[in-house]
């Protein structure tokens, strides 16, 4: 790496970072090197660190700090810069450091011999080192003494020692300008002067400063802080500055400096009128109070109202938008035209940039929020003009998670960006009836349909809604979306029930394209019957695909099951048989089990956690989401937003007979209180070592007479989830709301995660010494698994009914079930535990009518209900028959 | 000091120096590769003087400069008719941190004085047989059996269990008897953490001043595996950053790699480094049984190879080569002419795992 001008990292100076200072003093070392790789990640071609703090044992710390660091190959790569001011710091600093570092600093303070015994030791453990102009006197503050001290330094390393020039650098004191004191106006400029001349008659040398000084009459007020910085390093890189400790995060670009407050610093900086302080300080009240997005690139307050707008929509600034959407109003005839000018042109703007793939879905539903917010101001001048004459919308759409479904996020999304694109979106929230549904579209007259799910049932009761529009005569475009949803789903079991357009919508994406070919008078007819075509092949193709798989019957399956050897398999007798409850669990404890690859793929951000922060394409809006997650997941835990809640048990229990798991009182195993049953893989097996998996093989056989266990548990971070929600949608804040859903969401997961962990080593307590990083227990490393009713290894959803019950989990964890067993709050985790080290997740797979019907004769169903729970699982058309 | 006046050593300094510039020197080849030869028992191993010791001693190579100095002589003896210029001491364990696995902490300095001395009566002899073609003693220090910049324990990644100050501590010793016993060059070799190498070199830095002279050092790093990184996980560019402080006579890299697979590392040295480069590979990879199958022939034509394309000052073996690799290689690169040093801009070359530059 070859640079020519180096930006130190300023982040692990304990007296330039608050929050590395309160981390060290906490000993929280692991999140200071955090710090330090953000810091190297983000650019920093060499760190300072600096541990001269009061209250600390700065030599232990420094030492702690650098062995922790030099362990890190993505921080230890790039040089260390040792900062204190004590020698005996710098020392135990240097003596753990493998690469070249700088010392930082030595002077002339304490006369000649002190200066040059200490440049031989940092010459002895090969650094090169910042020297101070400071000398006996005091610290050089005219260009004539800095040069004076830095040409005096200079001889005496290069001619005394045979220091190398070029491992001397200078640091000629930045001192803060526009302090009030006259004297100090100059310091800028002797700055700069001293910094032309050092690097003139003193070959090789180099010049280093600590930038943030010079600004620090201002703080407080960032915008003109940062604006400062640009406007010294400007002229300083300039004069042949080198180095800078600076974050480089608050550097303002210069170009991007409005005009006029440019002009106020550099009056300062370069001390060109008696009056310049003045005038900056008068500038700066205004400029003060603006948020740090707005100071990234201040010119934009000076354009045009409209261009301001537009602006706030496509960065997702809501700062300043009532204040910009008040001038628009006043010079617009009608509040109205506000919305349908300027705003809807920026939205648009937001639109194509989305359609392009150059904004992303978090920033999209930035922009929204301000749209909103927009709206929301001018509402009242509306109602008070009384014009009546709602603005034009490109439609009305509908839209509704079905009935015994909760989760909305993704029809959330799906709704904000629609509205971006000005469509009117009519949102029934969740667990809608179809006969809710039909009644508001015909009263409303809406445009589209949209139908949410994200468990299994739904599918069929979208299936249903589908049925009620055909019988009831719509011909309205119905739209299909949600986690379990697909094309194929759509085409093979929608399709055939609703003659009106149908289309399956696979992320948010894509609904405005969808909804715009839908609505489209000229383009509605051919786009729906080249869909229709399309899904009837989709359909042709599925069937004939069903035809040819291999199927086994259930007796061969069965006769197939996992070959665990029971005997001599001692199963291990839970610490903590029976229930416990866990109440208000810790949610710190929670937030640092989050797994956030799927927190990513909600906000359709595609790629793997933590590589995707680092993406060429998402990489910013995946870091910008992640900021704000991070920022919202503290208010959670700080303020206590939600409560988890959760409960487990470990009961006895015991295989009976092929497929079903008794659960007994006690460990007399004699009364049953309960029965689990499981399903079987029918798939014909080419390799004779693959197993047909039923969970049930994971238990012990009843007359076996080994003493086996099984575990439940239901958790849930979702109580005190609806009022945060409802105050964000208050706040026309979706993305807020959004985002605290999506956290729960995460948060749950973690909890039943993190519960897992405790089960295995302490409530069940078999795996007492496991001991995995967080990546390995994402990657599932451990003995023992976890699967939840409605998910791959047993898909029924009405097996959460025992479960419940089983853990009284209402009255524990405060859980309930929907209709169609969703779970309430919607942010929840439930399922089994099996502990047996063979014990692996499996998906079902397509399962035959033979195999239905004994479910249906074990759980006590009619065929018709078992065909319908099971219905993505089913190998045959329950209405045609198995062919 | 024991051996010569101050003019002697300063002499035999001068001529090595300006030996380097004429043509490419040769170091010698394996010493334990030698002594596994005569296949010494125990009790060859501790000899008279530690017939009661209270450990094991087979093993511990270095001792036998005490207790078989006529067949380590005779090693320094083959390598030097082999073709050799400079033969290294027999001293690669000879300080207190390593010998602490034999309880023979105490007799560091005694080892490496006695070392010394055996090297340097050889290396006389053969300079009086050939006084043309003279002959030095390097003073090995190898990397010791701990290492600074890596924890020993994964779950606590800031735990050290050896000081920068112990290492310096201990290498101070080791160079003194080095010295004593007459070595005409320091050699830090062999290092896989490049701060046990900065200890080493300011425990000598501090040696030399208070002896009110120097000797030149040689510095040769290792690159542990194809990863193109010694063990503290530097680049080749900046391990030499790290130790150019150090001013020294050669920088260069041995062990580990077979030439084939030290060569680009050695050609970004000469690239970088405006001193000497001196390369001493191992006879190839070992074999699954740990055997070097690299013959003298194979080895000479890469050395041969490197030195028609100006990369190297300075070749010699390291594991599994021996006196009939060193004859080969002597005969490889006679002749031919030494790299010429590098001439670099003067820039501010700094290194944490990689080298960054900046510009003057």
């Amino acid at each position: 790496m070859i640079a020519s001008f180096v930006n130190i990292g300023e982040r692990t100076n304990v007296t330039g970072s608050a929050k590395f200072r309160k981390l060290i003093l906490a000993g929280d070392y692991a999140a200071a090197v955090a710090i330090a790789r953000e810091q190297v990640a983000n650019g920093a071609q060499v760190i300072d660190i600096n541990m001269d703090e009061g209250m600390l044992d700065a030599e232990a710390a420094m030492v702690r700090f650098l062995n922790l660091i030099a362990v890190e190959p993505d921080i230890a790569r790039v040089p260390v810069m040792i900062d204190s001011s004590k020698w005996s710091v710098i020392e135990a600093g240097l003596k753990c450091l493998q690469g070249k570092g700088i010392v930082n600093s030595i002077s002339l303070k304490e006369g000649e011999a002190a200066f040059l015994d200490l440049a031989r030791r940092v010459r002895r453990y090969g650094a090169a080192t910042v020297v101070m102009a400071f000398d006996e006197q005091g610290q050089a503050d005219t260009a004539a003494r800095k040069v004076e001290i830095c040409s005096r330094a200079y001889r005496l390393l290069v001619d005394r020692l045979g220091f190398p020039p070029e491992d001397i650098i200078f640091d000629p004191n930045i001192f803060a300008v526009a302090t009030g004191i006259e004297e100090h106006n100059g310091y800028a400029v002797a700055f700069f002067e001293a910094t032309r001349r050092i690097k003139e008659m003193l070959p090789h040398c180099h010049v280093s400063g600590g930038v943030s000084n010079v600004s620090f009459a201002f703080r407080g007020n960032d915008p003109v802080r940062e604006a400062m910085h640009s406007v010294f390093l400007y002229h300083a890189i300039a004069a042949g500055l080198d180095m800078g400790i600076v974050n480089a995060g608050q550097i303002a670009v210069y170009d991007e400096i409005p005009g006029e407050l440019r002009e106020r610093i550099e009056d300062v900086i370069l001390n060109r009128r008696v009056d310049a302080t003045e005038r900056l300080l008068d500038m700066a009240g205004s400029v003060k109070g603006q948020a740090r997005q707005a100071t990234v690139d201040l010119s934009w307050r000076q354009l045009e109202v409209e261009k301001r707008l537009e602006h706030a929509l496509i960065h997702g600034v809501a700062d300043f938008i009532e204040i910009d959407v008040e001038e628009a109003r006043q010079r617009a005839a009608r509040p109205l035209n506000v919305i349908e000018g300027p705003l809807m042109a920026g939205m648009n703007v937001v639109g194509d940039l989305f359609g392009a793939g150059k904004m992303f879905l978090p920033q999209v539903v930035k922009s929204a929020r301000v749209m909103k917010q927009a709206v929301a101001y001018l509402m009242p001048f509306m109602e008070a003009e009384n014009a009546g004459g709602a603005r034009e919308a490109n439609g009305k759409i509908l839209l509704a998670t079905v009935k015994g479904d909760v989760h909305d996020i993704g029809k959330n999304i799906v709704g904000v960006v629609l509205q971006c694109n000005n469509y009117q979106i009519i949102d029934l929230g969740v667990m809608v009836p179809a006969a809710r549904i039909l009644e508001v579209a015909r009263a409303e007259a809406v445009d589209v349909i949209g139908l949410s799910g994200l468990i299994t049932p739904s599918l069929d009761e979208m299936v249903y809604v589908a049925k009620e529009l055909e019988r009831q005569e719509f011909t309205l475009p119905l739209l299909i979306g949600g986690a379990t949803t697909s094309k194929v789903h759509t085409a093979v079991k929608i399709a055939p029930h609703y003659s009106g357009p149908l289309v399956h919508v696979v992320d948010a994406s894509r609904a405005v394209g969808v909804a715009g070919n839908l609505i489209s008078p000229n383009e509605r007819e051919r786009y729906a019957a080249q869909v229709r075509a399309d899904y009837r092949r989709l359909a042709e193709a599925h069937a004939r695909g069903r035809e040819v798989g291999r199927r086994l019957s259930l007796r061969d399956a069965r006769a197939n099951k996992a070959g665990i050897v029971w005997q001599g398999y001692q199963p291990p007798r839970p610490a903590r048989p029976g229930i416990t409850v866990l109440d208000d669990y810790d949610l710190a404890e929670l937030a640092e089990r989050i797994d956030w690859q799927p927190f990513f793929q909600a906000w359709e951000l595609a790629g793997r956690f933590p590589d995707i922060l680092d993406d060429p394409v998402v990489g910013e809006a995946a870091c910008s989401v992640f900021a704000d997650a991070k920022a919202l997941l503290r208010r959670i835990i700080d303020e206590k937003w939600l409560t988890a809640r959760g409960v487990i048990g470990l009961w006895p229990a015991g295989t009976a007979g092929e497929d079903d798991i008794e659960i007994y009182a006690d460990e007399r195993r004699q009364g049953v209180i309960a029965v689990v049953h499981t399903l079987r893989q029918q798939m014909a097996r080419e390799k004779a070592n693959r197993a047909n998996l039923a969970l049930a093989d994971f238990i012990a056989p009843r007359e076996s007479g080994i003493a086996d266990w099984l575990g439940g548990f239901a958790v849930t971070a979702g109580h005190g989830l609806d009022p945060i929600v409802a105050d964000f949608e208050r706040r026309h804040d979706d993305y807020g709301a959004i985002m605290v859903k999506a956290l729960a969401d995460r948060l749950a997961e973690a909890f039943a995660e993190r519960i897992h962990e405790r089960v295995r080593k302490q409530f069940w307590g078999y795996a007492a010494d496991e001991d995995l990083s967080n990546e390995a227990l994402i990657r599932e490393e451990y003995r023992g698994i976890r699967p939840a009713p409605g998910y791959p290894a047993c898909p029924d959803h009405t097996e959460k009914r025992t479960l419940f019950d089983l853990l009284a989990a209402e009255a524990n964890a405060g859980m309930a079930l929907t209709e169609n067993f969703a779970m309430v709050p919607s942010a929840s985790v439930a399922g089994y535990y099996f502990a047996h080290p063979d014990a692996r997740y499996f998906g079902l797979g397509r399962i035959h009518r033979d195999q239905v019907e004994d479910y249906a004769r074990r759980k006590g169903m009619s065929l018709k209900e078992a065909e319908r729970w099971l219905a993505p699982n089913l190998a045959y058309d329950p209405e045609l028959g198995e062919g | 000091m024991s051996r010569g006046t101050n003019n002697d050593r300063l002499a035999r300094t001068e001529a090595l120096t300006s030996t380097l510039a004429e043509r490419i020197l040769v170091l010698d080849g394996a010493m334990g590769t030698m002594i596994q030869r005569h296949r010494l028992d125990e009790a060859a191993f501790r000899g008279e003087r530690f017939a009661d010791w209270s450990c094991d001693l087979k093993g511990n190579n270095d001792l036998l400069s005490l207790t078989q100095s006529a067949i380590i002589a005779s090693i320094h003896r083959a390598y030097l008719d082999a073709g050799a210029d400079i033969i290294e001491t027999n001293t690669f364990n000879s300080n207190r941190i390593s010998l602490a696995d034999y309880r023979m902490e105490t007799l560091a300095e005694e080892f490496n004085e006695a070392g010394a001395r055996l090297a340097r009566a050889e290396a006389d002899a053969a300079t009086e047989r050939t006084p043309k073609k003279p002959r030095w003693v390097a003073g090995a220090l190898g990397p010791t059996n701990r290492t600074a910049s890596l924890s020993p324990d994964v779950n606590d990644p800031g735990l050290r269990n050896i000081t920068f100050d112990d290492l310096a501590g201990a290498y101070r010793e080791a160079a003194m008897g080095l010295i004593k016993g007459g070595a005409d060059i320091l050699l830090v070799e062999t290092v896989f953490d490049t701060l046990n190498a900065k200890a080493a070199l300011f425990a000598i830095a501090e040696l030399f001043d208070e002896l009110g002279f120097t000797l030149p050092v040689m510095v040769s790093g290792t690159i542990t595996d194809l990863s193109g990184r010694n063990l503290s996980g530097q680049t080749a560019e900046a391990f030499w950053n790290s130790v150019r402080h150090a001013s020294p006579l050669t920088i260069g890299l041995n062990c580990a790699l077979g030439a084939a697979e030290m060569r680009p590392h050695i050609a970004e040295l000469a690239r970088v480094a405006d001193t000497f480069v001196c390369a001493y590979p191992n006879a190839g990879l070992p074999n699954e049984f740990g055997e070097y199958d690299e013959t003298p022939a194979m080895t000479a034509a890469h050395l041969a190879e490197w030195a028609a394309s100006g990369l190297v000052n300075l070749v010699g073996g390291c594991c599994g080569t021996t006196p009939e690799h060193i004859a080969a290689i002597a005969a490889a690169v006679d002749g031919k002419p030494p790299r010429r040093i590098a001439e670099l801009p003067r820039a501010l070359r700094l290194s944490g795992l990689e080298a960054f530059t900046l510009a003057s």
